[in-house]
């Protein structure tokens, strides 16, 4: 017997993690037109390590198998590991990095809901500090030839035929490692791995996860706050440093479109999870990543910074939101809001 | 009459399905007198009432059978005439199913009336006014059954700006309210006269939620009729729960009333569109409450509604309606926050609205609880601006102190958070388990309190025979008569030495300074409680180790 309320809404945790998949299909659908379809090699390994993973932790665990395997919360963090990680990394780079994430960073910290860093994130965050170099070989625009991608990720690896630096890669290498003279013109108009407003190709993928950052929106799965936050942070630091000094700090425009910049936006930093709740908060934690995903671009030794900047914030996230409560019903001019 | 108005929004708030066309077809129907009326003394918030009668003693319709317990509390009536075949403890519409004192009455059929007598307020005190409708059972409708003679008071300032009069009757399925204002309109408006009269108010404005076209013309043209630019019929917008008093006040005048603050320090106050019914009835046709307008609906094949007696057994009420086959259980209430009853042989009492038949199709009992991913889906829908899954998470964490730092008593149980939940955790459960785990805490708080007082002074009293002792002692010693009467008359006076007096001065400060320290310890919920909360409380604790039974799979499951 239950009590009221006998009436509840048609929703599920299942039903918000599918949205969030379909959300992800427009960037996967660019990733796939520019760099081949290695990328869905990746996204099936990791479903399936991430499957299996959930699966034996809830049980050595002793949870109801089906009801958390169907949530559809291993999928999210394992598709967006395939997307965070170079598409021809090698099957394991993938496989430890999943279970990672599963088996560490969720369920030893208590499973769905409780885990307080975003599991992509450690499992990102561990692999480029474990293997800076296999995580830095990414594809070369254009080139989607799918025999030498596969053999790339299973087999005997040959990779500078296929390889190219990431964008923000090339930057980061040219600004600090080259001649001092090199500036960021220079850089962009040299080398082949830049487009017309971000990475050539990437810039594409972007835009992707932007729409599928609108279908979220719209579904009333996120709020605004954190993607405004985040990318509004990233678009006045970066802007402001260009403006200063072009020669040594990319503009806003390459800033947002490279890297994982859109993806981290709407699906990244959006984690309910491991971010802040509050309205206030959302935004506190989102404009910290990306001030910090900012420092670690233009001053860290790794290319890109989002990961770090996660979690960085995810440790925050707490005191941020303790320090956020919004007003309850009838205190709110006390506090200093309109009522 | 009506005017375009600003409204305001109150924050969050749900649209279920509202299943109200099924009861509202057909004109309210009156019920055949049962053969047996169980009428509860203890129908209203505030102490129970005091039986009048005994069995054998016939009665008659309207005569006064429970007397009210001091002034937070509301008499009680005889629904019919007839003879009172038992005062005793039957089963309460109530979840727990405990049982309560209840005059049985056997019905005689002739429906005999004591005399009525309209009651002249205009020439009464408003004392007198408020006993009088203390004693004729007037209480909130709405289904809080707080006394309405206790509301009727325009407190510091002796008048208000508005009186706000809730139709909105947000929940589903419900339609009592609804039903009433379109073919009662007249007599609202006019208990309304009365309420605004008493209460020196500036205006009265109608709140009804927008789903109900036919009520809101109903009550526009009973307005017009009655000329009284001071009422105004106001559509607010149908959002669950708008219903709720401070959400109406919030919705018509922008006021937030906070908890625990008296609506009429903000120059309002709200009542029930059938409550000013019931007060027109009151004073007007000299009848006490004896009988409300009940929906029936759900799972039966004729939702309708009844004007019904109260003590009706609510199975007399379901049978005409149809019940379906699969129906296994009967709620009093909404879907949202109705109970569920212990069977339905329980009488129909003030607080029954609605009396919802169910079913596993009706209501599937709800999926397994998962673990909350911190959607915050429950925090944009509350209406009290809390943050609920804070609260769940320090509830099931048995963080009490935390839970009510978060404003666990802020929490108005509308269930907007449990309704919307992806995990599909029971979170008001969990609240109505915090509180009264909280309550249950300062209650013993106070229990020991009140043993060590005991044990402090029974210290004091031991000092005091034993210095009695020493002195009788000392007369039967061979000091001498003299030193004996002098020493007994001594303790007896009793003259202290000034070392036993320096002694007996810091008992007493020591005593003072506990005193001291325990009104500044004193808990914030148990004290200066209304008597609507102390009600609360008593209600909560019956649930308590049922809720507790239930609660426990939930704190077992995760840990």
């Amino acid at each position: 017997m239950h009590n009221s309320p006998y009436f509840l809404k048609p929703a599920s945790v299942r039903s918000v993690m599918l949205r969030v998949l379909l959300a992800l299909l427009p960037g996967i659908a660019a990733y796939v037109w520019f760099f081949g379809a290695a990328v869905l090699v990746q996204i099936a390994l990791a479903s399936v390590t991430a499957l299996l993973a959930e699966a034996a932790m809830l049980k050595l665990r002793g949870k109801p198998l089906m009801l958390y395997l169907g949530d559809g919360s291993a999928l999210v963090t394992a598709w967006l590991i395939a997307l965070t990680f170079p598409p021809i990394a090698p099957w394991w780079l993938t496989v430890i990095g999943v279970l990672a994430a599963i088996v560490v960073a969720k369920h030893l910290y208590g499973g769905l809901g409780q885990n307080p860093f975003n599991p992509a994130m450690v499992a990102f965050a561990l692999m480029i500090v474990a293997y800076p170099s296999l995580m830095s070989q990414w594809p070369a625009v254009g080139f989607t030839d799918f025999a030498p991608q596969l053999n790339a990720i299973f087999g005997p690896r040959q990779l500078d035929a296929i390889t190219m630096a990431t964008p923000l890669d090339a930057l980061r290498t040219a600004l600090h490692t080259e001649e001092a003279r090199a500036t960021v013109a220079g850089v962009l108009g040299s080398s082949a791995s830049f487009g017309n407003i971000g990475g050539k190709g990437w810039e594409w993928v972007a835009a992707g996860y932007f729409l599928g950052g609108l279908y979220l929106l719209q579904q009333r799965i996120i709020t605004w706050h954190m993607p405004a936050a985040f990318l509004l942070t990233l678009l006045v630091i970066s802007g402001a440093f260009a403006a200063f000094d072009p020669g040594h700090f990319a503009g806003p425009s390459f800033h947002l479109f490279t890297g994982g910049a859109m993806l981290g936006a709407f699906f990244i930093v959006t984690d309910p999870v491991s971010g802040c709740t509050t309205p206030r908060g959302k935004l506190f934690f989102a404009a910290g990543i990306g001030l910090l995903t900012w420092i670690i671009r233009a001053f860290g030794a790794y290319p890109d910074g989002i990961a770090f900047a996660v979690l960085l914030m995810n440790i925050a996230a707490p005191l941020i939101d303790m320090n956020t409560q919004p007003p309850v019903f009838g205190h709110k001019d006390k506090r200093g809001s309109a009522k | 009459m009506s005017a375009l108005r600003k409204l305001f929004r109150f924050h969050g708030g749900v649209k279920p399905d509202y299943h109200k066309h099924a009861s509202t077809r057909q004109p309210i129907a009156g019920t055949p007198i049962p053969a047996e009326l169980v009428i509860p003394l203890h129908q209203s918030i505030g102490g129970p009432p005091r039986p009048l009668v005994q069995a054998g003693e016939r009665v008659l319709k309207g005569q006064r059978i429970g007397d009210a317990d001091g002034n937070v509390s509301s008499a009680v009536h005889a629904s019919t005439s007839g003879t009172v075949t038992a005062v005793e403890m039957r089963r309460m519409p109530h979840t727990s199913g405990l049982s309560a004192l209840c005059v049985v009455i056997k019905p005689d059929g002739r429906d005999e009336w004591i005399a009525r007598q309209s009651f002249d307020f205009r020439n009464a005190s408003p004392t007198e006014t408020r006993d009088y409708l203390r004693d004729a059972g007037v209480v909130g409708l709405g289904g809080a059954v707080f006394p309405s003679h206790l509301k009727l008071n325009a407190g510091k300032q002796g008048r208000l700006d508005t009186l706000v009069l809730n139709g909105a009757e947000c929940e589903p399925f419900i339609t009592c309210d609804d039903v009433l204002m379109r073919e009662r309109g007249e007599a609202i408006l006019k208990g309304a006269a009365i309420m605004r009269e008493m209460l020196a108010a500036g205006r009265v404005l109608i709140g009804i939620e927008d789903n109900k076209p036919e009520a809101i013309a109903a009550m526009m043209a009973a307005a017009r009729a009655a000329g009284d630019d001071a009422i105004q019929v106001v559509a607010v917008p149908t959002r669950y729960p708008a219903g709720g008093a401070k959400q109406l006040i919030r919705v018509l005048t922008g006021i937030e009333v906070p908890h625990g603050e008296r609506s009429t320090d903000y120059g309002v106050q709200c009542f029930n569109v059938g409550t000013a019914y019931a007060t027109h009835d009151a004073i007007a046709l000299g009848q006490p409450l004896i009988s409300r307008i009940v929906t029936v609906a759900g799972n039966v094949g004729q939702a309708r509604n009844y004007e019904v007696l109260f003590g009706t057994p609510m199975r007399d009420l379901i049978a005409p309606c149809a019940p379906l086959p699969d129906s296994d259980r009967v709620i009093m209430g909404g879907p949202m926050m109705g109970f569920r009853m212990p069977g339905d042989d329980v009488p129909v009492v003030k607080a029954t609205n609605c009396v919802l038949v169910g079913s596993d199709a009706l209501f599937p009992p709800p999926p397994p609880e998962m673990s909350c991913i911190r959607c915050g889906e429950c925090a944009k829908v509350c209406p009290s601006d809390l943050q609920p899954f804070e609260m769940y998470w320090f509830a099931r964490a048995r963080l009490f102190g935390k839970a009510q730092e978060y404003h666990l008593f802020d929490c108005i149980e509308c269930g907007c958070c449990a309704y919307v939940c992806p995990s599909r955790i029971p979170l008001v459960d969990y609240y109505r388990f915090a509180k009264s785990e909280i309550w249950a805490r300062e209650v013993e708080k106070e229990a020991a309190d009140q043993a060590r007082d005991r044990y402090e002074f029974r210290l004091l009293r031991e000092e005091r025979e034993k210095q009695e002792k020493a002195a009788k002692l000392a007369a039967k010693t061979a000091a001498g008569r003299e030193k004996a009467a002098a020493a007994l008359a001594e303790a007896e006076k009793p003259a202290r030495t000034p070392e036993e007096e320096a002694k007996h001065a810091l008992i007493a400060a020591a005593l003072e300074r506990a005193k001291a320290q325990k009104e500044r310890a004193h808990p914030e919920n148990t004290s200066n409680l209304s008597p609507e909360q102390q009600a609360e409380i008593a209600a909560i604790e019956a649930r308590r180790a049922e809720i507790r039974e239930q609660a426990k799979p939930h704190l077992r499951a995760d840990d």
